[in-house]
């Protein structure tokens, strides 16, 4: 907790770095220009959503493997923080595809298997809301979390398995892939922050799970109170019936 | 610089999202903390 206010600011000042690299130290691409700086902010709200979306995923195998309340708790604060991370792909996405493709959106491989993601996570979210017993909670979630994980890979692989409108990948892509060194920087500089930024929320996140286990906790506590004293009241009732 | 807007609004999409989710977190823990307070209240008076 000493630290978080350091580690905060430190972030803080990575993500505006990361802003100021994306705007003035990397080069300008060739054919799209300024508007190609999205790439900066796009490629690292990604990496940080698949990272995510894999915490979730070991935290909810690692539930159902040792039902421990902590590995629920990680996977839903992952698969949010993850959602929101998503939502900044999918809002960054089109705003580069409009200028560049001349529509905001297409139903290709990639985009599609992108959304059904969202939607998959999203439902992930609801489903934890339609259950009141912890338990069942916790177990049905964590084998939704898994079933939903399938699609990341999915998702990774939509442009190098099929023809698609989104780009051709340019890591990993093999010949004539890859970018300019400057460019190389400034982007893992840029997804570096990103991914600090996920884990302060990350943090913040569980802590605000660990405070709903608190108040269950607290609220049982007092049910099985209100319910001692009403067997007593109610074995108190014959006796007095009896005088 | 043209296509500017795109790309301002991009980046102000980043933080905004990002601000209104940590906002949101910061929301539902004071409700909780005031929950936790108020149950904890009660567990004292029973």
């Amino acid at each position: 907790m000493r630290l978080r206010i350091p580690v905060t600011a430190l972030i803080a000042a990575m993500m505006m770095f990361a802003g100021y690299a994306a705007l003035f130290i990397a080069p300008d691409e060739k054919t799209m220009h300024e508007i190609q700086r999205i790439f900066y902010f796009h490629v690292p709200s990604w990496s940080a959503c698949f990272s995510a979306f894999f915490i979730a995923f070991v935290a909810n195998a690692a539930y159902l493997a040792t039902r421990r309340q902590q590995w629920d708790a990680l996977g839903v604060s992952a698969a949010e923080v993850g959602v929101v991370a998503c939502t900044l792909g999918l809002v960054t996405g089109p705003l580069w595809a409009k200028p560049v493709w001349g529509v905001w959106w297409t139903w290709d491989a990639r985009l599609t298997t992108t959304f059904i993601l969202w939607l998959l996570y999203i439902s992930y979210l609801l489903l934890r809301g339609l259950i009141d017993e912890p338990g069942k909670r916790a177990t049905l979630s964590a084998v939704f979390g898994i079933f939903a994980f399938l699609d990341v890979p999915l998702v990774y692989m939509s442009n190098r398995l099929w023809r698609t409108q989104h780009p051709a990948p340019v890591f990993f892509g093999g010949e004539g892939s890859g970018i300019d060194p400057t460019m190389g920087k400034v982007l893992g500089f840029c997804i570096v922050a990103v991914l600090c930024l996920m884990v302060l929320v990350l943090v913040d996140r569980y802590r605000l799970e660990r405070l709903r286990w608190e108040v269950d906790e607290v609220r049982q506590e007092l049910e099985s109170r209100s319910l001692d004293f009403e067997r007593r009241e109610t074995h108190s009732v014959p006796a007095e019936g009896r005088q | 610089m043209k296509n500017f807007e795109n790309l301002f609004i991009a980046w102000m999409c980043v933080w905004a999202i990002f601000f209104v989710y940590e906002v949101s977190i910061a929301r539902r823990m004071g409700q909780l903390k005031k929950e936790i307070d108020e149950l904890k209240e009660r567990l004292g008076k029973g």
